[in-house]
């Protein structure tokens, strides 16, 4: 296909896709805001399967007009991150429900809805609201969060402006089998502040999410997430995240099912000597596709990067990664690294990825691998040996495969709850 | 307690016969050597008995308390209280030490009938049988094996032995790699688990773990049989001559 007709076709399906939809009314800034990514959106396109940056994961029914449905799925469990002392704020299929939710406070905090924060006359969220999204255009387009950005019908603000002991819990219900949610969060840690998120829940039939996050210096923002369990729903999020001086960014992401999954995460380390830790623990049946994408650029000195990335697939599942460490000229002392690996527990399955590195300066330290293989036989043997029968054998070793994506949850509760959940995970898929 | 009759096993992958008729009776509270140079089998017994993939037995079966092992899956086996320990034990990323110990202990436990062990009881057991194998608490929190050296993954492999108190214990090469004290420390740790009851059999190149574990009956296995018999003595005899004039003189028969 030539250039130009990809692009035609990229216009084409633009004008598909938002026809009929009308950008929610706020403030002026506001709708000066969504004017504009609209008019970048129309003028980038939406993604085609042609498009380099999505030739693993097909786009088509993240941009068609109307979700395909997904079955509402209810576990019997108590969901993940119950149990523990947080702020809990509920979207039902992408609208927020203040009955079920906290009160919008919390000490060292102010949160508030997104609606309400762009149709105030004047708020610090006039300074960030797309501004990263718009940022993380160059070098590769994100259209998807340009749209989201444009026609965002929710979602939170929060500044975080001292130390807040309890998290945020953003909890996405799924209750329309026809649900397209678009949300839209704007996180500001001010300097010295440190504060927790936590996302849980498949959302709606269809979501589209932008976290869009500022770490100012010598701050700390931990980002854990579980995405939902409903096995048909589809979901594409993007964090964009820039980071001062000595900070500490870090996010975790589980998935378990969910038909489509295109996570994105771009960082921008800006002050120096800071922290960037992304992981995430992937685990899919059938006709599960996960795809995470991330882009760190390092644009400061002595500042540390991790991409901690393990899938366990099965059935026919597919694991997508494609990382990439830009290191700009003049961040020297970058100490880099990269990990994706995939585990199959079959034939059938699938893992593809493309680490990248681009490196500008001439002091640095990064290190990336890739694997994908089977169980260790070996290692199987001497558990049974033993006598550790061989479903255990497996998930005890499947665990230990995605450890080194669990050790980066900091907090050792919520390790351990996510650690559940994935054991559960394996049990309900005995084969003997 | 154990018996090994007339065992033929074939590699499964290609028409290689490795052992070609092993007769082998062990009773409560005996202690075997087999002894025999590279390549006559000795190993592949102890696999072939552990359930490892790739051996195919022809004929021959291997009966402990009148039970054929052959016929069960590698967990079972071990729950029967047969335990090998590896001449090159695995490492294992990922799985805490302590957590494979306590999972291999109650699945065993389990598929015996019996009650679990609880954490406190397992703690006191764990940590002073620890400490007699000189294993320190950070050796028993890393991954299984990982990082360790010569002398502790064979350590840990008594530890482990101690700790699922099998009623046959196999070691296969377990002196080599060590050295003179390692092999003091795995070879004390042996003989604390020596009640009368349990039975050994002692897989080595040299007589010099035999100083330290004494056996009642040395077996000199060559081409895959066991071709001769006798007690210590033979072990010293062939430290002393080496397995040349030994073939000789059972070929010369």
């Amino acid at each position: 296909m030539k250039r130009a007709e990809l692009k035609q076709r990229k216009l084409d399906a633009t004008s598909a896709r938002v026809e009929g939809m009308s950008l929610p009314a706020g403030a002026p800034w506001a709708d000066a805001l969504r004017q504009d990514a609209l008019s970048r959106l129309l003028a980038m396109g939406l993604p085609q399967a042609r498009d380099e940056y999505w030739r693993w994961t097909r786009p088509d029914t993240l941009i068609s007009d109307v979700p395909t449905p997904a079955e509402v799925f209810t576990p019997t469990e108590a969901p993940v991150f119950s149990g523990l002392d947080r702020i809990k704020l509920v979207f039902v299929d992408g609208v927020f429900d203040a009955e079920a939710s906290d009160a919008l406070e919390g000490e060292g905090l102010e949160i508030m809805r997104l609606t309400d924060a762009l149709s105030s006359d004047i708020h610090w969220v006039k300074d960030a609201y797309g501004v990263q999204e718009k940022k993380a255009q160059d070098p590769v387009e994100r259209p998807l969060a340009t749209l989201n950005t444009a026609f965002a019908t929710d979602g939170v603000v929060i500044r975080a402006t001292g130390k807040v002991a309890k998290p945020v819990s953003l909890v996405y219900l799924h209750k329309s089998e026809t649900s397209d949610a678009i949300l839209h969060h704007v996180i500001r840690v001010e300097e010295g502040a440190d504060l927790t998120v936590l996302e849980n829940g498949p959302a709606a039939a269809r979501f589209n999410k932008v976290m869009e996050v500022e770490v100012a210096d010598k701050a700390g923002f931990h980002h854990i997430r579980a995405q939902g369990r409903d096995h048909e729903r589809r979901a594409v999020t993007h964090v964009f995240a820039t980071i001062g001086r000595e900070s500490l960014f870090k996010s975790f992401t589980m998935t378990a099912n969910g038909v489509l999954t295109r996570n994105e995460v771009v960082i921008d380390i800006q002050g120096d000597d800071s922290m960037a830790h992304v992981a995430g623990a992937a685990m899919g049946d059938g006709d599960f596709h996960h795809d995470d994408t991330v882009f760190i650029t390092h644009d400061a000195e002595r500042c540390e990067s991790r991409q901690v990335f393990k899938k366990v697939l099965r059935n026919g599942a597919k694991g997508i990664f494609q990382g990439k460490i830009l290191v700009k000229a003049g961040a020297q002392k970058t100490d880099g690294y990269q990990i994706s690996q995939g585990l199959l527990l079959d034939e059938d399955s699938q893992f593809l990825a493309k680490p990248e590195l681009e490196i500008y300066a001439d002091d640095v330290a990064c290190s990336h691998g890739s694997t994908v293989g089977a169980i260790d036989e070996e290692a199987l043997f001497y558990l049974r040996s033993r006598g550790v029968p061989t479903g255990d054998a497996t998930d005890l070793l499947t665990l230990a495969f995605l450890a080194e994506a669990i050790e980066e949850i900091e907090d050792e509760t919520i390790a351990e709850d996510i650690l559940s959940r994935l054991e559960g995970w394996l049990k309900r898929r005995r084969r003997t | 307690m154990l018996e090994i009759k007339n065992l033929h096993v074939k590699l499964e992958e290609e028409d290689k016969q490795i052992l070609k008729g092993v007769d082998l009776k062990v009773g409560p509270g005996e202690v075997h050597a087999i002894m025999g140079p590279n390549g006559s089998g000795k190993s592949t017994t102890s696999y072939v008995m552990s359930g490892r993939d790739g051996y195919e037995v022809t004929e021959g079966e291997v009966l402990l308390d009148g039970e054929n092992l052959l016929e069960m899956e590698p967990e079972e086996r071990a729950a029967a209280g047969l335990f090998l320990a590896f001449q090159y034990p695995v490492e294992i990323p990922g799985v805490g030490n302590m957590t494979f110990l306590r999972t291999a202990v109650n699945a065993q436990r389990k598929a015996r009938g019996e009650e679990e062990m609880s954490s406190t009881e397992f703690l006191k057991e764990i940590r002073a049988k620890a400490k007699s194998l000189k294993i320190d608490s950070d050796m028993l929190k890393r991954p299984v094996n990982v990082g360790f050296s010569g002398g502790e993954k064979k350590r840990n492999e008594i530890l482990q032995m101690a700790m699922l108190e099998p009623k046959l214990c196999i070691l296969d090469e377990t002196d080599s790699g060590l050295d003179v004290d390692a092999m003091k420390l795995v070879s004390d740790g042996v003989n604390a688990l020596r009640d009368g009851k349990r039975s050994f059999i002692v897989i080595t190149h040299y007589q010099r773990l035999l100083d330290h574990i004494k056996p009642d009956v040395v077996h000199i296995m060559s081409n895959g049989r066991i071709i001769k018999t006798g007690g210590p003595e033979l072990a010293l005899e062939v430290e002393h001559n080496g397995y040349a004039d030994l073939l000789a003189e059972v070929e010369g028969a």
